[in-house]
């Protein structure tokens, strides 16, 4: 097995020419748990770790983040993107442990591409722009025709991901992720909601309960037909579990041996209504 | 978390809070596991399991595999010299499977060679031809005559059964349910592993083990060698927790006859996936149990039908089957019973020893029903468990009278007394909420619930089982040293033995020598026992020597040896003025002494389970405080208060760590930990989806140590390992049940058990 280690994304594409088939590796939190089972056997891993480009974010002119692939969980839990991107922070704080947080980075959310990856609701709800970039091309892919399906994604063999830029809202948002445990658990049904007074627009976005995230469009087009979301203070009780209502039959779950596919729908109705109304109640 | 004030003691002896001698190097990742070891010119072992729960095996074909570079050998069952099967209780255990596999990821062959990613591809090279035959998975199936019989031994393992009394009376009130226990796993965090050193010639072996038991381990593994028992020599170790899972052979005999067939040092140690395979777990149950009470409440008779799902081979299911059947009325009077066990063998995996043995599955089910009779009767779980409340003298379900200290009472009136938690604040830290960092719940979407748990474990082996503890102290130029084949495994007699033979001898130096098989046996770090056996053993080693050295200074200075006694560290005549201190009268000179330490004799049980089978008991009471958010199912125990009945703390520290390791392990059975399985393969071999609590589940211990010395136990404590897990878990469902109004038979509780 060989091991790259590129300093800069230009000695990265390198690499990656070379070794057209090599695995990225960026925090490792899900490469070395499938090299640790033996599910994966990587001939060439290129470590993407070191590329300072890749780990630092901006605040844009146009009231939009970018936020590198190699940014660690952990920087997203404080501080301004903290401020900024408040669902993010709390979908950080629900990866792994701290060791994980420090490590784990939406980029690598975004190359495994799996259904349960705890970032991903967040990027699906605030309509999220990924950087897709190799020697030769640069392009940008929205969140919605990135990812395709579990564990499947539209990034070509020769790219690399180097971010994503989301919109700087104004408006409540948040995230909830239910697991059986308190701390340190795979997800058994997420949702992430963020409000868009300026749009007048309420973006729900599930996770764990489908093939990909799932963007509930028909629940967020009935909300906002129920309320001004620009003006509004508080929201009825009825309307709330209606939406939460709404929001269940759009998930898509199975059953496995993490939970069954009538939880997930339940609980997703139940994050649905919790999120919506502490949005108009705090 | 608790703390526990450090005392300013001077000297660590008996009743103070000794640190552990491994504590440091454990904190800083410096203490050696067996994991650890290495040795020039090794190699790895590896082993190649069935990926079937049943199929016959039709061929084995290793020539590729020996084709490999690197690979020195390839072993199946033609190469197991001695006896080619094992067992703790049964040798009905292949070492490797021949004919049949009957469990997913039984062993089928090893292979040794120069790397382990070598043994992986020896592995994957072994042709293995299985004809795939449909698993036994249910037990109630597996017990019928007509159900296939998947071993030689057949599908039953033990039925045994209790007739107490008169068995067709009847009470005013009855309550019955039918409960379901999941299977737990031990979930130590140092996997399996070892270092076998061939001796040259081929005619013995060393082996260094993370085990429980050396002494039961070497007559296995001389036993399937065919090699004497003295030609094979244990050495313990550094062992990363058992809980019962290495009571059990894994690779011990694997490891041994590479060692053997290719001359040379073989490491083997298990992954965490392979971990799950290689050892036992908790036998999953399915009780059903009807109480008959008085309108007042009292207990009138206790009926059960008690169902263990002991898995492929017998491992110690019938020991487990008579904890649970000899523990169904709990620690409560019950003049009457009528009760049937059953441990059954299917295509599951193995399952023996863990933590709370046996008595785990029946607490839940009497705990179960004791709140369902309080309610049936209008009475509290508090005054339903006094009202019937064992005390010492009384007569149990098998006829044997209750000589140990019960103070039962006690126990669930100090715990009563504990302070509750205060109510959630209304600022109160998102974290604490149940679901945690998942920022589920708010405030409003959380009700509070309280239950109790009350237990009884027997301590100790039963059923006539000898399992005696040997010590060696040796007393010279003021420092004792200690020889046992105690395992640690994490419980502290590390800690334990050396304060021992501070008090006793007044020395403040004491050597433990290496745990191994050059001395007698010590029996298992299991059942609560060393405490009260290998330190039995160590007190009377050590008592032993300080007659002979009062006889030297006796002798020495013309006093009668009876005169003389030990204060802090000096020999003192106890009617004179005479004074020397233990460093200067042990100089030049090697006081030993051996001791044995057996417990009171035991008896079978007869056809009508009564007998008196066990030892001695031990009691805890527990109170839970939990927060449901019950529209989710999801649980937060917010406080667990405890009081224990310890007979004598002898290190506070120490008794602290057992009791809050034992509580977090019951919790994690009440509400997450679990072996899922589906048709015979096990669904979730890994840390990522077998959960245990975090630091974020884990509840705030408030425990209380109740000491009325035992008489029976050598130091007047008796062991605290097993009873912080046992009534633990059915406190916390009970709390669950009491904010949610379900109904709640089954543990594990899973969040749709209780919103859906």
């Amino acid at each position: 097995m060989t091991v790259a280690v590129p300093l800069s994304l230009n000695e990265a594409f390198d690499a990656l020419s070379r070794t057209p088939d090599a695995r990225l590796i960026q925090g490792g939190t899900d490469l070395m748990v499938e090299i640790n089972f033996n599910h994966v056997k990587p001939v060439d891993v290129i470590a993407l770790r070191r590329i300072k480009e890749l780990r630092t974010w901006q605040v844009n002119s146009n009231n939009t983040i970018t936020i590198g692939s190699g940014v660690p969980y952990q920087e997203m839990e404080v501080g301004q993107l903290k401020e900024l991107l408040p669902a993010l922070a709390e979908a950080a704080r629900t990866v792994g442990s701290p060791q994980i947080r420090a490590a784990g980075t939406l980029g690598g959310n975004l190359g495994t591409c799996s259904p349960a990856g705890d970032g991903l609701p967040v990027l699906f709800a605030l309509d999220a722009i990924v950087h897709l970039q190799s020697a030769v091309t640069s392009r940008e892919l929205s969140i919605h025709e990135f990812m395709l399906g579990v564990k499947r994604n539209a990034r070509h063999a020769n790219e690399i991901i180097t971010g994503v830029t989301v919109p700087i809202l104004d408006g409540w948002q948040g995230y909830a992720k239910v697991g059986v445990r308190n701390a340190m658990v795979i997800s058994v049904a997420s949702a992430c909601l963020a409000v868009d007074k300026k749009n007048n627009s309420v973006r729900i976005a599930l996770g764990a309960v489908g093939p990909t995230i799932i963007r509930c469009r028909d629940a967020e087009s009935w909300l906002v037909q129920q309320l001004d979301l620009t003006t509004a203070t508080s929201i009825d009780t009825t309307i709330a579990q209606e939406f939460g209502r709404r929001v269940a039959l759009e998930s898509k779950p199975i059953d496995d041996h993490r939970s069954t596919a009538e939880y997930r729908r339940h609980a997703v109705g139940v994050l649905a209504q919790r999120l919506i109304t502490r949005a108009y109640t705090s | 978390m608790s703390t526990v004030k450090q005392d300013t003691r001077l000297r660590d002896i008996l009743g103070t809070s000794a640190l552990r001698p491994d504590g440091v190097a454990k904190v800083m990742g410096s203490f050696s596991f067996s994991s650890d070891m290495w040795a020039e010119n090794m190699l790895w072992g590896a082993t190649l399991r069935s990926p079937h729960p049943y199929a016959r095996i039709i061929s084995i074909d290793t020539t590729a595999a020996l084709l490999i570079s690197g690979v020195s050998a390839v072993i199946t069952a033609q190469d197991v010299p001695g006896k080619a099967t094992y067992g703790l209780i049964s040798a009905d255990q292949p070492v490797f499977a021949s004919e049949f596999v009957r469990y997913m990821g039984e062993p089928v062959a090893a292979v040794a060679a120069d790397h382990p990613e070598t043994c992986r591809r020896a592995l994957a090279a072994i042709i293995v031809n299985y004809e795939v035959l449909t698993p036994v998975v249910d037990p109630e199936l597996a017990m019928l005559a007509t159900t296939e019989q998947i071993h030689p031994d057949g599908n039953l393992i033990r039925h045994q059964r209790i007739i107490c009394g008169d068995p067709h009376i009847s009470g005013n009130i009855t309550v019955e349910g039918n409960y379901t226990i999941g299977m737990q796993d031990q979930a130590f965090l140092g996997l399996e592993a070892a270092m076998a050193f061939p001796d040259s010639g081929g005619n013995g072996v060393e082996l260094h083990i993370a085990t429980q038991w050396l002494h039961e381990d070497r007559g296995q593994i001389a036993a399937c060698l065919k090699l004497p028992e003295d030609n094979v020599r244990l050495v313990l170790g550094g062992v990363g927790g058992a809980f019962g899972a290495r009571e059990d052979i894994s690779l011990q005999v694997h490891c041994c006859l590479l060692a053997l067939r290719t001359g040379r040092p073989i490491k083997m140690q298990y992954s965490r996936e392979e971990s799950f395979f290689g050892h036992v777990h908790r036998h999953p149950a399915k009780i059903w149990m009807k109480h008959h009470a008085t309108k007042e409440g009292k207990i009138v008779k206790v009926e059960s039908r008690m169902v263990f799902d002991g898995g492929a081979y017998t491992s110690t299911s019938p020991a487990v089957l008579i904890n649970g059947i000899t523990h169904t009325q709990g620690p409560y009077q019950c003049d009457n019973a009528v009760v049937d066990g059953y441990a059954v063998r299917t295509n599951n995996p193995p399952c023996g020893a863990m933590r709370g043995f046996g008595v785990v599955q029946a607490c839940f089910a009497h705990e179960s029903q004791m709140d369902k009779l309080a309610q049936a009767c209008g009475l509290s779980p508090v005054d339903v468990r006094l009202i019937n409340a064992m005390h010492t003298g009384d007569k149990l379900i098998t006829g044997q009278v209750m000589e140990s200290v019960a103070p039962v009472e006690r126990c669930i009136r100090e715990t009563d007394a504990i302070p509750m938690p205060e109510t959630l604040a209304p600022n109160a830290n998102v974290l604490e909420f149940p679901g945690g960092s998942g920022r589920t719940a708010d405030r409003h979407n959380i009700v509070r619930g309280i239950g109790w748990g009350v237990s009884m474990k027997n301590l100790m082996y039963s059923e006539g089982f000898d399992d005696y503890a040997t010590a060696r102290c040796t007393l010279s130029n003021g420092i004792a040293s200690l020889k046992f084949a105690t395992s640690e495994v994490g419980q502290g007699f590390v800690t334990l033995a050396p304060q021992i033979a501070r008090s006793v001898l007044g020395v403040d130096d004491v050597v433990l020598e290496t745990s191994d098989t050059q001395i007698g046996s010590a029996g298992s770090t299991s059942a609560s026992r060393q405490t009260w056996m290998s330190g039995g053993a160590v007190d009377g080693a050590c008592r032993l020597v300080r007659e002979r050295l009062f006889e030297h200074v006796g002798k020495l200075h013309n006093i009668d040896p009876i005169r003389l006694m030990i204060e802090h560290t000096d020999v003192i005549d106890t009617i004179g003025t005479f004074r020397i201190s233990v460093a200067e009268a042990t100089q030049g000179i090697t006081l030993s002494e051996t001791f044995e330490h057996h417990h009171r004799k035991t008896e079978d049980l007869d056809a009508n389970g009564q007998g008196n089978c066990h030892v001695a008991f031990a009691f805890v009471a527990h109170r839970a405080v939990v927060d449901v958010d019950v529209e989710l199912g999801l649980v937060k125990v917010v406080q667990i208060a405890t009081a224990q009945d310890v007979g004598r703390v002898l290190n506070p520290l120490s008794a602290i760590g057992q009791i809050e390791g034992g509580i977090a392990q019951g919790l994690g059975l009440a509400v997450m930990e679990e072996i899922i399985m589906d048709n015979g393969r096990v669904k979730n071999p890994s840390f990522t989806d077998y959960l245990l609590p975090t630091a974020l589940d884990a509840p705030h211990v408030v425990a209380i140590m109740i000491e009325e010395a035992e008489p029976q136990a050598p130091l007047g404590a008796k062991g605290i390992g097993e009873p912080p897990c046992i009534s633990v878990t059915p406190a916390i469902i009970a709390a669950i049940r009491a904010a949610t109004g379900k109904a709640l038979s089954r543990v594990p509780v899973r969040p749709q058990d209780i919103c859906l």
